[in-house]
């Protein structure tokens, strides 16, 4: 058989590889240049007592998550009773930034669902927000004990993301 | 316009209800102090970059809140006096690459700058050597043939074909 016949089917194979490939690619997960950069630096009002502030420095020397979430955000109560119980479990710090959210809608939020957080922080005009890269509340970043960031959860965070990446990823941070 | 007697009399009224009433002030509308050099600068920059909600708008165009507030940081690092490639600089730092409508040449982004200009010179290399292949193949004509070509030329041509 004449070899220059099977060319466009070789090129349609790469094309259909490419696009079936393309299928489980989520293009709402873009990558954060943040990862394996310091976390940005922020002290901020606690919305629990907005007269005490807390910030990236408070929080050096152990492995923290940060967490985005917004009373008005629907996905934030998918994940909530999954950060509920990991909170019980006291197994790592989770600092809550309040994103663009009303201080009182929030505290009654966390009231109503439960409070997972060892203090939220308000982030009245996102701007700390923007800091992060925030653009799809919510969102989780894993911290280290020098304060750079390991990894970032975009959406809320699955039964799956906890146990086979977070959570692994705390333990192991945790040990260095 | 079809109107019932209702509509006829109640439309009138409504548009010098209308009329007596103060524009509502927009959002957008407010004025933002701008000198209008400044204002073209926010502009053009937030043509240039990609909102991240809506993906297919640009910064300018988009109506999320993310978009609203990173206009706004656009504006107050214009006030600030930060050129232009330091706010761009300010949004790759935090939204990465993605954020620019152009990506910038890299080792990670050389096939998809070279990509088009490949594919047309793969085109022209294709081309001229299926055009040259043909010229060489063109058959030469045999003694017989050449003998019978200039037969016709001459104009024996009836006699020869009965």
């Amino acid at each position: 058989m004449n070899k220059r016949l099977l060319l466009p089917l070789v090129v349609f194979l790469v094309l259909a590889g490419f696009l079936f490939a393309g299928l489980w690619r989520d293009p709402r997960q873009v990558p954060s240049p943040l990862i394996d950069k310091p976390a940005p630096q922020f002290s901020l009002a606690r919305l629990d007592d907005p007269a005490a502030k807390l910030g990236t420095a408070d929080m050096k020397g152990q492995v923290w998550l940060l967490n985005v979430w917004a009373s008005w955000c629907v996905s934030c109560r998918e994940e909530h009773p999954l950060l509920v119980e990991l909170g019980k479990a006291k197994v790592v710090p989770i600092v809550g930034l309040n994103y663009k959210d009303e201080p009182s809608a929030g505290r009654k939020w966390l009231a109503q669902f439960g409070d997972p957080y060892t203090t939220s922080v308000i982030d009245r005009d996102g701007n700390v927000g923007i800091d992060f890269g925030v653009y799809g509340v919510p969102e989780t970043f894993v911290i280290d004990k020098n304060g750079t960031i390991r990894y970032k959860q975009i959406g809320p965070v699955t039964a799956e993301a906890l146990e086979k990446t977070i959570l692994p990823l705390v333990r192991e941070l945790q040990k260095s | 316009m079809i109107m019932t007697p209702l509509a006829r009399v109640a439309l009138p009224v409504l548009i010098a209800l209308a009329a007596l009433l103060p524009l509502p002030a927009a959002a957008d509308a407010v004025p933002t102090e701008m000198d209008p050099v400044a204002a073209a600068r926010l502009v053009k920059l937030s043509e240039k970059l990609r909102c991240l909600v809506c993906q297919n708008q640009s910064i300018a165009e988009s109506n999320a809140e993310l978009a609203t507030d990173l206009r706004r940081q656009i504006r107050e690092q214009i006030a600030a006096g930060k050129s232009d490639d330091e706010i761009v600089a300010y949004m790759v730092a935090r939204y990465g690459d993605f954020v620019l409508y152009q990506p910038p040449v890299k080792a990670t982004t050389l096939l998809l700058w070279a990509g088009p200009a490949l594919l047309l010179f793969a085109g022209f290399f294709f081309l001229i050597r299926n055009l040259r292949r043909r010229t060489v193949t063109e058959p030469a004509l045999t003694a017989e043939e050449q003998a019978r070509a200039a037969r016709l030329l001459a104009g024996d041509n009836g006699k020869l074909d009965q």
